[in-house]
């Protein structure tokens, strides 16, 4: 009887899917930055700079904490599935997770 | 002590009515007591008036103004794990790796990704926060009520207030406004006045962004309209002072005492081709200034209506202008209420003044091209504001009526040809549009409780700000009604300015006629009559005719007042 053990391999093909994946983001029309950001704010995988990348996930890490606990507030049934600032230089996107947050920063090129 | 009585009553007895019947019977008598008194005063009757009406008081209530300051705040990563040294480079690093490797990292990312990729190609795809139907809003009527909103008031920050003299706006961000303050009333300005002037930002109305420190309050401030941290100012002794935004409030410059004004300058412009600065004073003269070279003016102009020169006859200079369409010649308002056009060019001195505009009765407080139509300019002055003509010199082609409170600055706007602003006296800010109504202004607004000395509206037409005795400038907001251009303005208004120019014309022609006839009238009589040496004689003649005729009025009518007054003593007594 063959043991299947769950070997090594597995893994680094998921974790090739998931670079692909925030290349492709990056690579869309507009976008300036990606930046993935843990449950502590600590910015784990990032395009752009070290001071802004610091900068963005520090103040939107507390953002959709704030965001999330409203929409919690008003509804405890309802959860926040995504947060889009507007600004007049460009659009910063949020997308929420349990533990992670990945925020994308387009301009939206009109 | 306690009172108590006790009766019994029968339960059918109850709701009866009370009868009350005299009785000897004493139940509690209570004695006054004398010592008791010594607590009160007696007060003596008086008459008192009462009002059977709701009793009501009035409070004022003002939010204390906020000090805000603005701070930024450096971030500085945190959150590491204990056994995570943020400084060190390769663990972070590791740290990230191990991260990365976690499948729930992985899955979650998988599934944000799909969101944001949604998100970002319906950007990409459309603008979701597109305006539709934006340029199809000016369809409005114009019959809309105007009114302005108050934006902000910037209060003089010292504690003895002198009035706004003259307030310039920043040439290109419109976000900053230069404002002169002095005190004109002639050797009242108290002894620890300050002499500063301020720029303000207009987001901030607690504290200037800068002060500028003259030596001698400023009358007067421009900003350059080429390069905007070049100010000059006029102060009130007569000197010209430039100052540079960037190295700080004190001034780059100041004019030589000896051959500056010997008046407060009263007025500041500045050449836009040369980047020299006319400034005017009411001692008669207008000097020309190379901000480069402060000792002495390039060139001097004395408004000698004589055309000699001469600094006794001239007239006092309180408002300039000089239009950049119309390099060479420049106009002068007057304490005199004369209006003296300049030519700059011109190879003699008294060539230079080129004629001359007199209708009104006091100084002329502002004076200002049309900046669409050069050839029709407005004077702000005494109790109205006037519209000339160039070609016109008789009188003005429009006026306003004589108001309550005289007329202190006045301005056109810089995007509609049709709407001028006037302050008064009163605090009023009064806007006029020419093409709805000419005998009263289109919005009249109460600013303050005090005199409103200047008025100047911002490049874009939307804001202006009003500077008034205590100090104050008030920055308001006009409706898109007074500051988009309508349809076919610039045409209504052009035939308007014609139409009044012609009657102007027609009225002078007719005017020149009737003189001519009257003229060639009296001469005719001179001949018939042989009276050559008689002209001097007759107006005596007429002076003692007039007051023989005045004489008998004042008896024709004392004489009527004292029959009034016998027949009224005969009535009494009968």
């Amino acid at each position: 009887m063959m043991k299947r053990l769950f070997t090594q391999p597995a893994v680094p093909q998921q974790q090739a899917e998931v670079e692909d994946t925030l290349k492709r983001i990056q690579s869309h029309k507009g976008v300036i930055g990606t930046i993935v950001v843990n449950g502590e704010g600590i910015p784990i995988r990032t395009t752009l700079d070290s001071s802004t990348t610091v900068l963005y996930a520090g103040l939107l890490h507390q953002l959709t904490l704030k965001a999330r606990s409203t929409v919690r507030d008003i509804d405890p049934q309802n959860d926040l599935t995504f947060l889009r600032i507007r600004s007049k230089k460009h659009e910063i996107m949020v997308a929420p997770d349990k533990e992670y947050l990945l925020i994308v920063i387009q301009n939206p090129s009109e | 002590m306690e009172i108590m009585y006790v009766y019994t009553k029968k339960c059918c007895e109850f709701g009866h009515p009370c009868n009350f019947s005299e009785s000897a019977v004493l139940h509690v008598d209570i004695p006054p007591n004398p010592s008791l008194e010594a607590n009160f005063i007696e007060e003596d009757l008086c008459i008192v008036g009462t009002q059977c009406s709701q009793k009501m008081s009035e409070h004022e209530v003002n939010t204390n103004s906020m000090e805000s300051v603005s701070q930024g705040i450096n971030h500085v990563e945190g959150g590491w794990p204990k056994s995570v040294n943020a400084e060190n480079l390769d663990v972070t690093n590791r740290y990230k790796k191990k991260v990365e490797k976690d499948e729930h990292y992985q899955n979650s990312i998988q599934h944000l990704a799909s969101l944001i990729d949604h998100c970002i190609k319906q950007n990409n795809a459309t603008d979701i926060y597109q305006e539709y139907f934006e340029d199809e809003e000016v369809v409005e009527e114009t019959e809309e009520q105007q009114t302005a909103k108050f934006i902000n008031v910037f209060r003089d920050p010292n504690k003895v207030k002198r009035t706004a003299t003259c307030l310039s706006w920043h040439p290109n961000s419109n976000h900053k406004l230069a404002v002169a303050y002095s005190c004109l009333e002639f050797q009242r300005a108290p002894k620890d006045m300050s002499f500063d002037s301020y720029i303000w930002d207009i987001e901030n109305p607690c504290k200037p962004e800068m002060t500028l420190k003259p030596v001698s309050p400023l009358v007067c401030l421009e900003y350059n309209p080429k390069d905007s941290h070049i100010l000059v100012g006029g102060s009130y002794n007569g000197q010209i002072v430039y100052w540079d935004t960037r190295s700080g409030s004190h001034p780059v410059e100041m004019s030589a005492i000896e051959h500056s004004h010997r008046n407060p300058v009263y007025k500041v412009i500045w050449l836009h081709s040369t980047g020299d600065t006319f400034s005017a004073s009411t001692d008669g003269q207008v000097l020309w200034w190379d901000i480069r070279k402060m000792s002495e003016p390039i060139d001097r102009l004395v408004l000698d209506p004589n055309k000699k020169g001469n600094l006794e006859d001239a007239l006092g200079a309180i408002s300039m202008d000089f239009e950049t369409t119309m390099p060479t010649k420049f106009m002068v308002g007057t304490e005199q209420g004369l209006v003296v056009t300049c030519n700059l060019k011109a190879q003699t001195p008294a060539d230079k003044i080129a004629c001359t505009y007199s209708s009104h009765h006091g100084p002329i407080y502002a004076l200002q091209r049309n900046p669409f139509y050069p050839k029709c300019f407005l004077t702000v002055a005494d109790w109205t504001a006037r519209i000339w003509s160039e070609d016109i010199k008789g009188s003005s082609i429009m006026s306003t009526k004589y108001h309550k409170s005289s007329l202190l600055d006045g301005c056109w706007s810089p995007v509609r040809p049709s709407v001028f602003f006037t302050v008064k006296m009163d605090g009023t800010l009064d806007a006029w549009d020419l093409l709805l109504k000419q005998k009263n202004p289109t919005l009249s607004l109460k600013v303050c409780y005090e005199a409103l000395y200047s008025i100047r509206v911002q490049d874009k037409g939307r804001f202006l700000g009003c500077g008034s005795r205590l100090g104050t400038v008030t920055m308001l907001e006009m409706t898109p009604g007074l500051c988009t251009l309508q349809r076919n303005e610039k045409g209504l208004v052009s035939e308007l300015f014609e139409r009044e120019t012609k009657r102007g014309k027609i009225l002078e022609s007719k005017q020149r006629e009737m003189f001519l006839k009257e003229r060639s009238l009296s001469e005719q009589s001179k001949e018939v009559g042989g009276k050559l040496g008689d002209e001097e004689e007759s107006e005596e003649e007429l002076l003692a005719l007039a007051e023989r005729e005045f004489f008998e009025i004042v008896e024709s009518c004392k004489g009527k007042d004292e029959e009034n007054k016998r027949e009224k003593v005969e009535d009494r007594g009968c």
